[in-house]
């Protein structure tokens, strides 16, 4: 037997074990039905006898009063079947079966004979019980140990009546760190020590305790547990695991806890924040809840699927956070020991069966989405949108100075039908070919085909603008199927065309920016032929004998003004790998207008438009006239360009803003089914949305919405959300619930040991309008929270789990709050507060080993890497490993889990994010100068809130003198030390001694008192 | 001095370190160590830890298990269930009444109408047992006679991650504990200075058929955390964080951690928490595994032949071939749970390239494990487990013109695993396929019997490992399972 197991008398027999309900209890109270019978037929006669009805045998149910009925008959234990069976000698007739695995012992049939013979009293399960706020105790109260509030009554009776007393009440330095920790994550700072220390008022601890409660880091500390609950994470989870942008809703809950949002409303705007009439976008920014589901995008999944998946995980989320019930164990049937049926899920799913996801993609941002811009996303984007209406505005200025133009502009255009002239060529040659021209300035190639040619033409320009040239590549019954070339299938490759200003004796290169051409044959593009690549090229082979003619216009970077005289040569290339494809006829012409198209001719309601007199055009013609006028004006095409960039700019950052998945109710009501084994695919017959049938009914004439089921879990005659909320804030606070299981309140969950403390909780925690500030001020002004961990050997052969609270909750703290110690106590903290995740220190290659390369770990630097914890990204199928015993943020957790393994011991004391916290804080104490001793001493300070006794002082000094020894030895290795972290280091402390100190603080920050709640 | 503290700095100092594993004071402290937040009395387990109290419940025929799980699906007809109709129906559409009104991927939707692949490669009978087993194994064929194949494996689930989930954890969603966690959780460990379970993954170069390994494949679900599998990693440190850091030498850990253990005995004395003396065993811990983590990876000692036998990669580090090194190093060692995941093996449609590459990397290191082991004498008491969370489609996915892209697409009806070691019967084959491989005709085995089986070779009635949580008791096998006993020496 070990130390900390225990022997009790219990019922007559000693039985091994932990403290139990009716040890504490003891044998003489009368039989309660909640705590002692109800648990044992749930255990051992639901399964065939409960509330699943399909499961049911010999038609007797024993859940349920009147049901149970027919196999006892209360006060005769003789003439109760149920008795008789459960004491049969006969293995074919005894209960429970010996083949199910279950077995009453001797002490339990007695328990239930007792039980029928008193009368076989039924109740309500516990936390069925409608909450009536009970009397509060009045225990005597003891000098070491007032009575401070409510809470200390209840405890206190319970202790008396165990036999048991409370501890004295903790030094003020221990109890300074530990409700710090408690309420903020972090560790007080020496001068918050000093000062609460120092202070002689009588509610100084409520001082403390009010600074404490208006802090900003209060907000992050309590988000952290409603995050697990939440499944939180910045990526969807499955193969792909995309990322998702759900961080406004994180910083949403750090500001609600921290301006103390009332928990109903807290709970409303999340579940159904979007159903309020006129909702706000924080409201609707709330429900983002709802949708921190995981998504699959895995291929070959059936969106329907998914979509189920999705449903259910909001419904029992829901169900485990308000309802302290497991729902899941209904998908499939009814629940063997709750009274919760199939159905009774299938209704709760109904109300979240509405929203729009169809359940397909892997998108993190599947609509119904939230836009949450951050404060500098919202300012650059006013900027970037006032730019768009500035050159709007500009342009309509030249609008106006182009309409008074429009006049001459159409005199000029008189007369040209067309926006094309061709280039009537003055020479032409080609490297290897015979070029000749033909009438209308058509160029024919002639000789043998080469492999590849390169051919030019000139010509002299019209004068006014130059803003295109065009190719027509023209068929020829010569060539190949009677196409464009005398390749093998009549097809052309121009791998670059080249266009060179002759004015005099100068000549200028012209940039072409754009082109259309009438087909592009694959990536062989037009837009290829002035890439300055000689392997690309532009073709238009259609697959199939080439049947018409082709032309490209290839559009100038920069009009240029022609001048008399002035010349255009234009070079062809035919380089392609594609031997033979060069251009057997083709013809070029010049544009003045910029917007020239394919069109040959102006088109023909532009020229009707222009040959129209003026006052008889139509409205439509004077719009066509305007923007061809408009088209070949660069101030109008330079301002088009920047209003086009601007508004660019103004998508880009809308892009870019964080979309928060948020709850939407389609139109039309999904008709829900209750699914066989859960099984999409197998749907039975229809449900409508309501309430589980054994609680409190809403009456509603229309189905049950989301906000109606919002109201009802915060309506007065809700048992259970009250009660289940202050559980999980009492497990907050001292580390284990009044009821173990936060996750269960059903009838197989642990009887509370004070049922009347939780009941009272819940009662005043609703009654003060649901204000969790005030909740919380109570539960750490009690005296059981203030009162010392010092574990005594009676206390702990008695109560090893300290369930009763005769000392304080002493235990590990949660890995990431020991990050945020190490943090904070080295200086090395960012004060930063919410936005996108950032990626802080963690071992190369874990997100690349785990994703096959697909998803790179880009660590950040600088201030990011110091970062709190709850800002640290988490990326679902690895989550991050600098944290241990985390909830999976995969589906709802509320369980607080602490196991030791030496994994964890690893990552305290070799992690870089540590041993830099540790070299940060020795150059601190360092700097401050002092003594060795004066120096440990403000490294307890800061660490452990207290001085170092004797001898801690004498052990840690020797760890001193024997590093610096080693180190003044190994310069080298002071130096290697000294290089972990990114942060820089003071180069006036000497290696040797900072490393040597860095050792000492990293053994500090190690200490068991360090990593424990104390 | 603190009475409990006391008694408690004595165990840490002589017992613990001082004593076999299996002395009475490590029991008690390391059900300290492992002691949850809800405090429960809950003991062994962990690192070198005994097991809970009435285990094994049989007299145990292996004490270790390796198992080459092989993610994304081996083709069974491919590779070890030979169906010669396969050859006559080769680019026929699937005879009536095979899959009617089954459930396949979405790629597939349904089997009517699909052609018949016939399989991409020739094969043999092998050894005395005369076990049909493709040319794609050579390796595999050449031990034969020392393997079970079972061909009447199936599942439920038709995609990867809810099958394999399912064939580790009884349960297709994920949060149930995985089969290294339940056994770590019921038999504890033999090694102080290694974990109990242990998980090293592995894929294909270059593959394009690779599944990502969710860590919930080594989760421990509601199980305390501590018996979830530990990965070793291939690059980097073995296991996260081991490596002191720059500038700190072994000998100055060790002194560190004297002064650290010592300030805690203080505390230990004022406060009188034996989970002060847990968090010193937990730092003593820490620094075995420092030593005895390197010692494994340490290849330096394996002969010339043994690396040859295990073949090319055997040195290199994220290798299957390495990994099978280290598992049979990390039994040696008295590891309990030995899970090795290699992806790759999804050929949708690349049966007549990929195949080959997994068959490659694969073949020759898992028959060398086996070899070894029986060679160094622990192969009857290491079961070996070889196999995919489902099978292949005997019909294509794909157009069977198009050979270079034939695949096959996601099969749970019918499967091949094979095992050796253990107290397996060797050189035999338990049921079996129908002629096409689509459905078990005979001696089915669902994955439930396989756990079941697998566990009642470790000694324990799998109706017996059970937990509560969430108010039922649960256990690997849900609320199925058969021991088939057809394939058990003395079974």
């Amino acid at each position: 037997m070990t130390a900390i197991a225990c022997r009790i008398r219990l019922f007559g027999i000693f039985v091994c074990g932990l403290l139990t309900v009716s040890a504490v209890t003891g044998a003489e109270d009368p039989i309660d039905f909640n705590r002692d019978i109800r648990p044992l037929l749930s255990e051992n006669c639901f399964h065939c006898h409960g509330p699943d009805a399909a499961q049911r045998q010999g038609e007797l149910a024993l859940h349920e009063h009147q049901l149970a009925l027919k196999a006892i008959q209360p006060g005769h234990r003789a003439d109760s079947s149920l008795y008789q069976r459960i004491t049969a000698a006969d293995p074919e007739i005894v209960m429970p079966p010996p083949d199910s695995g279950r077995q009453l012992t001797p002490a339990q049939r007695e328990l239930l004979g007792r039980w029928i013979d008193q009368g076989a009293k039924w109740g309500l399960h516990w936390s069925w019980e409608p909450l009536q706020r009970p009397p509060v105790p009045q225990p005597p109260a003891l000098p070491q140990a007032p009575i401070r509030n409510p809470i200390d009554a209840f405890l206190r009776q319970r202790l008396q009546a165990s036999g048991l007393s409370p501890s004295a009440e903790a030094a003020r330095e221990v109890l300074i760190r530990r409700v710090t920790l408690d309420l903020t994550g972090l560790p007080p700072a020496p001068q918050d020590v000093a000062a609460f220390v120092q202070d002689p008022a009588a509610d100084a601890w409520e001082k403390v305790v009010d600074r404490l409660l208006a802090s900003p880091a209060y907000g992050e500390r309590m988000a952290w547990d409603w995050l697990d609950a939440a499944r939180y994470a910045d990526s969807n989870g499955y193969q792909g695991d995309s990322d998702r942008t759900m961080w406004p809703w994180r910083d949403w809950v750090v500001d609600a806890f921290n301006r103390n949002l009332p928990w109903d409303q807290f709970t409303t705007w999340q579940l159904a924040g979007d159903l309020l009439p006129q909702a706000t976008d924080e409201q609707r920014l709330a429900t983002g809840f709802c949708r921190n589901h995981m998504i699959n995008g895995e291929g070959g999944r059936i969106a329907e699927e998914n979509r189920v998946d999705y449903v259910m995980d909001m419904t029992e989320t829901m169900g485990t956070l308000w309802l302290g019930l497991t729902l899941n164990c209904c998908r499939c049937h009814d629940h063997k020991f709750d009274t919760l049926t199939q159905r009774d899920y299938y209704s709760l799913f109904a109300i979240f069966n509405q929203t729009p996801v169809n359940g397909g993609g892997g998108s993190g941002q599947t609509a119904p989405v939230l836009s949450v811009p951050s404060a500098q996303q919202r300012t650059e984007l006013t900027a970037a949108e006032a730019s768009t209406a500035e050159f709007g505005r500009l342009q309509n200025e030249r609008a106006a100075e182009l309409a008074a133009l429009l006049p001459d502009w159409i005199k000029r255009q008189s007369g040209q039908g067309s926006v094309w002239r061709t280039l009537q060529p003055t020479a032409v040659r080609a490297q290897q070919q015979q070029l000749t021209v033909e009438a209308g300035g058509v160029v024919f190639a002639g000789g043998v085909n080469p492999a590849n040619d390169v051919y030019e033409v000139e010509g002299v320009l019209p004068e006014g603008p130059l803003s295109a040239v065009r190719l027509d590549a023209l068929r020829h019954a010569s060539h190949t199927q009677g196409g464009l070339a005398r390749s093998d299938s009549g097809n052309f490759v121009l791998t670059e065309i080249e266009l060179i200003l002759r004015r005099g004796d100068g000549q200028q290169m012209l940039k072409i920016s754009g082109a259309v051409a009438t087909y592009e044959q694959g990536s062989l593009k037009a837009a290829n032929a002035f890439d300055g690549d000689s392997q690309t090229g532009w073709a238009v082979y259609e697959g199939k004998p080439i049947d018409r003619d082709h032309a490209a216009v290839f559009r100038l970077a920069e009009a240029v003004q022609v001048r008399p005289g002035d010349q255009l040569l234009v070079r062809l290339r035919h380089d392609s790998p594609h031997v033979s494809h060069n251009l057997g006829r083709f013809r070029i012409s010049t544009s003045a207008v910029a917007g020239a198209g394919l069109e040959l001719q102006r088109s023909a309601e532009l020229q009707q438009a222009l040959v129209t007199a003026a006052e008889q055009r139509s409205e439509a013609q004077v719009k066509l006239l305007t923007e061809a006028q408009q088209a070949e004006d660069a101030v109008w095409k330079q301002l088009t360009q920047q209003r086009k960039a601007a508004e660019d700019r103004v998508a880009a950052i809308r892009n870019s803003v964080a979309k928060v998945m948020v709850m939407e109710d389609q139109p039309e009501r999904r008709e829900t089914f209750m699914l066989q084994r859960g099984l999409y695919t197998n749907p039975g017959a229809v449900v409508q949305a309501a309430v589980p049938a054994s609680l409190p009914q809403v009456q509603s004439q229309q189905p049950l919405n989301r906000l109606d089921l919002a109201r009802w879990l915060m309506s007065e005659q809700n048992p259970l959300t009250a009660r289940v909320t202050v559980n999980r804030f009492w497990q907050q606070v001292f580390g284990t619930g009044l009821v173990k299981t936060a996750n269960d309140f059903g009838v197989q969950a642990e009887v509370p040991l004070h049922p009347e403390l939780l009941t009272w909780l819940a009662v005043e925690f609703r009654d003060s309008g649901w204000d969790v500030k005030r909740l919380m001020r109570l539960m750490v002004t009690s005296q059981a929270y203030r009162q010392s961990s010092v574990v005594t050997p009676e206390q702990l052969e008695r109560d090893p789990e300290n369930r009763l609270l005769a000392r304080a909750p002493r235990y590990r703290l949660p890995s990431w709050m020991l990050r945020d110690q190490a943090l904070a106590v080295s200086g090395l903290l960012s004060g930063q507060r919410g936005g996108p995740a950032v990626n802080v220190y963690q071992p190369a290659g874990v997100w690349e080993e785990a994703t096959f390369g697909n998803r790179k770990y880009v660590q950040d630097h600088g201030e990011a890497l110091y970062r709190r914890s709850l800002y640290v990204f988490w990326r679902r199928i690895i989550g991050p490993t600098m944290f241990f015993d985390t909830a999976s943020r995969q589906t709802c957790t509320v369980s607080a889990v602490r196991t030791n393994t030496p994994l964890h011991a690893l990552l305290t004391s070799n992690d870089t994010a540590w041993v830099e916290a540790a070299r940060v804080l020795a150059e601190r104490v360092l700097l401050e100068g002092g003594g060795d001793a004066e120096r440990l001493e403000r490294v307890y300070q800061r660490v452990l809130c207290r001085p170092p006794v004797a001898a801690e002082r004498e052990i840690l000094l020797g760890t001193l003198q024997r590093s610096r020894s080693a180190y003044r030895q190994d310069g080298a290795a002071a130096m290697a030390l000294l290089s972990v972290g990114e942060s820089p280091r003071s180069q006036q402390l000497a290696a040797d001694e900072h490393a040597a100190w860095t050792a000492v603080c990293l053994a500090v920050l190690n200490l068991d008192e360090a990593l424990t709640k104390q | 001095m603190h009475p409990i503290a006391e008694s408690q700095r004595q165990l840490v100092r002589r017992e613990f370190f001082g004593r076999a594993s299996t002395g009475v004071g490590v029991a008690a402290l390391a059900s300290l160590l492992g002691r949850d937040s809800a405090g429960a009395s809950e003991s062994g387990g962990g690192t070198g830890s005994p097991g809970l109290p009435g285990l094994p419940h049989l007299a145990p025929r292996a004490k270790r298990v390796i198992y080459l799980f092989q993610n994304g699906a081996p083709t069974h007809v491919d590779l070890f269930d030979w169906k010669p109709r396969l050859r006559e129906l080769h680019g026929k559409p699937l005879p009536a009444g095979y899959a009617d009104g089954k459930r396949f991927s979405t790629m597939t939707g349904q089997a009517d109408g699909k052609l018949m692949l016939a399989p991409v490669e020739p094969f043999r009978q092998r050894g005395e047992s005369g076990a049909w087993v493709s040319d794609f194994l050579p390796y595999t064929a050449g031990i034969a006679d020392r393997l079970c194949f079972v061909h009447s494996m199936h599942t439920e689930a038709v995609n990867h991650a809810p099958a394999i989930q399912f064939l580790l954890s009884g349960s297709q969603l994920p949060g149930r504990p995985t089969m290294g966690a339940w056994l770590t959780y019921g038999l504890g460990s033999e090694t102080e200075s290694l974990p109990g379970f242990v998980v090293m993954t592995s894929i294909t170069k270059n593959t394009s058929c690779g599944q990502i390994f969710y860590d919930f494949y080594w989760g421990s679900g509601f199980l305390s955390s501590r018996f979830q599998g530990v990965k070793f990693r291939a690059a980097g440190d073995p296991v996260l964080y081991l490596s002191n850091p720059p500038g700190i030498s072994r000998q100055m850990r060790r002194e560190w951690l004297d002064d650290v253990a010592a300030v805690n005995e203080l505390n230990q004395q004022q406060y009188g928490d034996p989970e002060i003396g847990a968090r010193i065993a937990q730092y003593e811990m820490a620094f075995r595994m420092q030593s005895s983590v390197p010692e494994l990876t340490d290849l330096s000692g394996e002969t010339r032949e043994t690396l040859d036998m295990y073949g090319p990669g055997v040195t290199e580090p994220g290798t299957f071939a390495h990994n099978c090194l280290l598992a049979r190093r990390l039994v040696e060692r008295g590891t309990r749970f030995v899970q090795l995941m290699h992806a790759g093996w999804d050929q949708h449609n690349s049966l007549t390239t990929e195949l080959y590459n997994q068959c490659r990397d694969t073949d020759q290191p898992s028959a060398a494990l086996v070899r070894d082991l029986e060679q160094r004498g622990l192969l009857d008491e290491t079961l070996v487990i070889w196999g995919g969370e489902f099978g292949r489609t005997p019909f294509i996915q794909g157009d069977i013109n198009n050979r270079p892209r034939w695949g096959r697409d996601h099969h749970p009806y019918a499967f091949t695993v094979w095992l050796a070691g253990g107290g397996v019967r060797e050189g035999m084959s338990w049921g079996a396929s129908d002629d096409l491989g689509i459905n078990v005709a005979e001696r089915g085995v669902h994955v439930h019997d396989l756990q079941a089986t697998i566990l009642h070779q470790l000694g324990i009635d799998h109706e017996r490992l059970t937990f509560r949580f969430q108010g039922r008791q649960f256990r690997l096998t849900d609320i199925f399972g058969e021991v088939v006993q057809g394939i058990l020496k003395n079974g």
